[in-house]
C-alpha cells in the first residue's frame, strides 16, 4: 500500500533534526501560551475580534486595494502591482536597473520566498543579500526555510558552525554568540555598500498608508538606514482598515510568534525620507502582490487569507513537529501552509492536495491561530476538493469508501458485517485483502472483534426485563 | 452550531442512543455502560437497531458523496423530537458541525441541522443537559484523563472531568502536553501511520509518567490507537471509557 509523502519523509527525518523541530516548536508555543494567558484574561476574544478585522478586510479588499493605493501614492510612494511572482520579481529587477544598482540587502519577507526572488535577482546579476540571521543561514547554505518564523529550525549550532567553517566565516565554533558575532561582522559591511533594501510588510493600513514591519534584529533598519531606495514587496491581504487596529494586531503577533510582548523593533514607515529626516531612502517603492491571492479569494477557503505569518499554528501542530517544514514541500508549511500551499498552486492543486490530508484534524491550529482562521474546516473542504479532482497525491494510503458507504447505509448488511467480521479474530491479518487493516496492525494491535455483542445484549434485557443483565466478558484483546 | 441551543430532555428523559460503530465492533461494554449510566439517570434509552456510522471516515477522508449516503441514513434513522446521546466527542461533533460543513449546499441540510441540534456527547449530557454535576459511588483508582481533540471548543472535556472529580476514591492525575493530539486522526492513522504511531508514542511518555492506574477518555477512537500501540510495544496501559468508570463507580456504592 502506498503511503503518504509527508509520512515517508517524517519516517526518514534525520534524528536530531525531528528532536530541534520538534524543541524549537514546543517552546515556542509553550511560551506563547504563557505570555498571552498572563497578559489577557480572556484572549480568545481578542483572537476573535482580530480574526473579525481581517476576515472584513479581504471580504472588502476591492474597496481597500484602491484606497491604499491612493493613499500611499498621496504620501510619495510609488505603488507598483504584480499579477504573479514573474511579475513581481521583473518589477524589483526593473527598479534596479533604472538605478544602475548591483547589490541588495533583503530583509525577511514571505512573499518573496513565494517569488524565489533572491534567486532570480543573483540570475540577473544583482547580489541580493539575505540579512535576518536565520535567512542568512539558509542562504550561505542553499537550503530552505522550515519555519515561518524561525527558517533554521531544523538546524542545531554544530550544523551552523559546520556551514560558517564552509563558507569561510571563520573556523569552527559552534558558541552561538560567535556566530552572531561572525554574520554581524559580515552582513555590517553590506549593509554600507547596498544600493538598495528590500523588505515586506506586517500590516499596510489603508487608513494612513503606514507600512509596519516587525523584527527582532534589527535588520531591516540597517536595511534602510543606508541605502537611498526602499522596495516593500506585501501580498495584498496585509491591509488593516485603521492605525487603531494595529495596538491589537501588534500585540497578538508578537506574543503569538515569539512569545514576547511585542517584538525587539517594530518600524511604521509613511513614506521616503521627508526634508527634515537626515536618514532614511529618498525613494520607497510598494509592489503589491497578488499571485494567486485573488483565486484564494474567490474560493470557499478564502478565509486563509486572514493569516499573519505568525507561525503559531506550526508551532502547536504535532504532525509539523514529527515532520518538520521541510516535508510540506513548499514556502508555507504546517497547517496554514497545508491550506495556502496547495491552493496558491491554482490548477496544478492536485500535485499537493496531499498537504491536507497531513493533519489529524486535532484543531490546535485553530485554537492558536491569532486571527481564529478555522483551519480544520478549510483542510477538510481541500480533501474533498482533492478527491473530486482526482488527485492521486492525496488518495496515496486513503482507504476507498465506497463499499463501506453502502455498508452503512444498509442496515442489514451492517448487522450482517457485524458478525462476520469476526473472521479477524481468527486470521493473521496478513492473510486479509484489508491494506488499512494492515497499515494499523504494522504499528499497534488491534482489540478483539465483538460485533454484534452489545445489540445481543439490549435483546437480552428486553426479552426479561428486570432481570440482572448477561455479562459480557470484558475486553479482551484478541488472540495474535 | 452555538451547543448552548440544543434540545433538552423533557421529563420523561427520552433520549436516543447512538452507540457509534466502533462500540458496535470492538467496544460493547462502553456502550453498555453509556445505558446503564443513562437509566441511573432516569433516561428511558431506545436504541434505533438501524444505525450504523455517523459518516465521518468519508467525511475526513474527502469522500463527501459517501459520508453524506451515510449521514441520510443517520438522520433517517434517528427520526424524533429527543436528545441522542453518543458516547462519543467525535461521532457527536461530526453530527453538529462535520455534517453541517458537507451539507451547505444541499437541500436537506436542515433535516441534518435538525438531528445536530440533538446530539450531545455523554458527559456534556450528563452535565449540561441533565444539570447532574457530581457523581455518587466509588472507584479507587488513579486516572489520567485524555481530552479527545473533538472536545475542543466544546464543554465535554470540562464536563467529564467535573465528573470523574466528584467520584470518591478517584484521583485525576495531570500530564504533559495535555493539548497535544493523540494521533489517531481516523484514516490519518492509516494514511501516516508513521506520524501517527509518533505522535502516540508522545502521548503515552506524558501518560506513563503520571503513573496512572487506568487511561480514559471520552473517545474509544483514542483508546483504540493508545491501547492498541502499548499493547504492541510489549507494555500494555488498562483503558476504559467514561462510561465505564461512571458504571464502575455505581456498582462500586452498590447503587446499580
Amino acid at each position: 500500500m502506498k503511503f503518504q509523502q509527508i509520512d515517508q519523509f517524517a519516517a526518514h527525518l534525520r534524528p536530531s533534526t525531528r528532536a530541534a523541530v520538534y524543541d524549537g516548536s514546543k517552546k515556542g508555543h509553550e511560551k506563547r501560551t504563557q505570555v498571552l494567558f498572563d497578559h489577557y484574561p480572556d484572549p480568545d476574544r481578542l483572537r476573535q475580534l482580530a480574526g473579525e478585522i481581517k476576515q472584513h478586510v479581504i471580504e472588502n479588499l476591492d474597496t481597500y486595494l484602491p484606497a491604499i493605493e491612493a493613499k500611499l501614492k498621496a504620501n510619495g510612494v510609488i505603488v507598483h502591482w504584480a499579477a504573479t511572482a514573474e511579475a513581481a520579481n521583473e518589477a524589483v529587477l526593473a527598479i534596479m536597473r533604472a538605478r544602475n544598482a548591483t547589490r541588495m540587502v533583503k530583509a525577511k519577507t514571505m512573499v518573496s520566498e513565494e517569488t524565489e526572488l533572491a534567486h532570480f535577482l543573483e540570475k540577473n546579476g544583482v547580489e541580493c543579500m539575505e540579512t535576518d540571521l536565520g535567512e542568512f543561514i539558509v542562504q550561505i547554505d542553499h537550503d530552505h526555510p522550515s519555519h515561518i518564523v524561525k527558517p533554521i529550525i531544523h538546524k542545531n549550532r554544530r550544523d551552523i558552525a559546520t556551514s560558517f567553517e564552509k563558507n569561510g566565516l571563520g573556523a569552527y565554533n559552534d558558541d552561538p554568540q560567535t556566530i552572531t558575532r561572525r554574520a554581524r561582522d559580515f552582513l555590517r559591511k553590506k549593509y554600507l555598500v547596498a544600493d538598495v533594501a528590500l523588505t515586506g510588510a506586517n500590516f499596510l493600513v489603508a487608513e494612513s498608508g503606514r507600512l509596519v514591519l516587525v523584527t527582532n534584529e534589527g535588520n531591516s533598519r540597517f536595511c534602510l538606514a543606508a541605502t537611498r531606495c526602499h522596495i516593500a514587496m506585501v501580498g495584498i491581504e496585509k491591509i488593516l482598515p485603521r492605525d487603531r487596529d494595529l495596538g491589537l494586531l501588534l500585540n497578538l503577533l508578537g506574543r503569538s510568534g515569539t512569545g514576547q510582548q511585542l517584538t525587539v523593533y517594530t518600524e511604521f514607515i509613511t513614506g521616503p525620507r521627508a526634508p527634515a529626516q537626515p536618514d532614511g531612502p529618498d525613494e520607497m517603492h510598494v509592489i503589491l502582490v497578488d499571485n494567486g491571492r485573488t483565486d484564494v479569494l474567490a474560493s470557499d477557503c478564502r478565509d486563509i487569507l486572514r493569516c499573519i505569518r505568525c507561525g503559531a499554528c506550526l508551532n502547536v501542530c504535532p504532525v509539523y513537529r514529527q515532520a518538520s517544514g521541510h516535508a510540506y514541500r513548499s514556502v508555507y508549511p504546517g497547517p496554514v501552509g497545508a491550506v495556502l500551499s496547495p491552493l496558491l498552486m491554482g490548477k496544478d492543486f492536485p500535485e499537493k492536495a496531499d498537504l491536507p490530508k497531513a493533519s489529524s484534524l486535532c484543531g490546535a491550529c485553530n485554537e492558536v491561530c491569532p486571527v481564529d482562521i478555522p483551519i480544520p474546516d478549510l483542510l477538510l473542504r481541500l480533501r474533498e476538493k482533492g478527491k473530486r479532482e482526482h488527485s492521486a497525491a492525496a488518495a496515496a494510503g486513503t482507504p476507498p469508501m465506497g463499499a463501506w458507504s453502502l455498508l452503512a447505509s444498509q442496515p442489514t448488511a451492517w448487522k450482517a458485517a457485524l458478525l462476520g467480521g469476526r473472521i479477524i479474530n481468527y486470521l493473521p491479518t496478513k492473510m486479509l485483502p484489508i491494506p488499512a487493516l494492515r497499515a494499523w496492525e504494522g504499528k499497534r494491535s488491534l482489540p478483539a472483534w465483538r460485533g454484534g455483542e452489545f445489540r445481543h445484549w439490549l435483546k437480552g434485557r428486553a426479552r426479561s426485563p428486570g432481570a440482572p443483565p448477561p455479562t459480557s466478558g470484558g475486553q479482551s484483546p484478541r488472540p495474535s | 452550531m452555538n451547543l448552548a441551543d440544543r434540545i433538552r430532555p423533557d421529563a420523561g428523559r427520552r433520549v436516543q442512543l447512538m452507540a457509534t460503530c466502533l462500540c458496535d465492533a470492538f467496544y460493547d461494554d462502553a456502550a453498555r455502560a453509556t445505558v446503564e449510566v443513562l437509566e441511573h439517570l432516569g433516561c428511558t434509552v431506545e436504541f434505533p437497531a438501524a444505525q450504523t456510522c455517523c459518516g465521518q471516515p468519508a467525511f475526513n477522508g474527502g469522500d463527501w458523496p459517501a459520508s453524506r449516503k451515510v449521514v441520510r441514513h443517520t438522520v433517517e434513522t434517528f427520526a424524533g423530537d429527543c436528545p441522542v446521546v453518543v458516547p462519543s466527542g467525535s461521532c457527536a461533533a461530526m453530527m453538529f458541525h462535520g455534517a453541517l460543513l458537507e451539507f451547505e449546499r444541499e437541500a436537506d441540510l436542515p433535516a441534518v441541522a435538525a438531528l445536530g441540534r440533538r446530539t450531545w456527547e455523554l458527559a456534556d449530557f450528563i452535565v449540561h443537559g441533565l444539570g447532574v454535576t457530581t457523581w455518587p459511588g466509588r472507584y479507587d483508582a488513579r486516572i489520567a484523563f485524555h481530552r479527545s481533540c473533538h472536545g475542543r471548543g466544546t464543554p465535554s472535556s470540562a464536563a467529564a472531568e467535573q465528573l470523574l472529580g466528584s467520584v470518591a476514591g478517584l484521583t485525576l492525575a495531570p500530564f504533559g502536553e495535555g493539548e497535544q493530539c493523540c494521533g489517531f486522526g481516523g484514516t490519518f492513522s492509516v494514511s501516516f501511520p508513521n506520524i501517527s504511531a509518533g505522535m502516540g508514542e508522545l502521548k503515552l511518555d506524558h501518560l506513563r509518567a503520571a503513573k496512572p492506574d487506568v487511561l480514559v477518555s471520552g473517545d474509544m477512537s483514542c483508546l483504540m490507537h493508545l491501547g492498541g500501540l502499548a499493547e504492541k510495544d510489549g507494555r500494555p496501559v488498562k483503558t476504559q471509557h467514561l462510561a465505564q468508570v461512571l458504571r464502575d463507580a455505581l456498582k462500586n456504592g452498590g447503587l446499580i
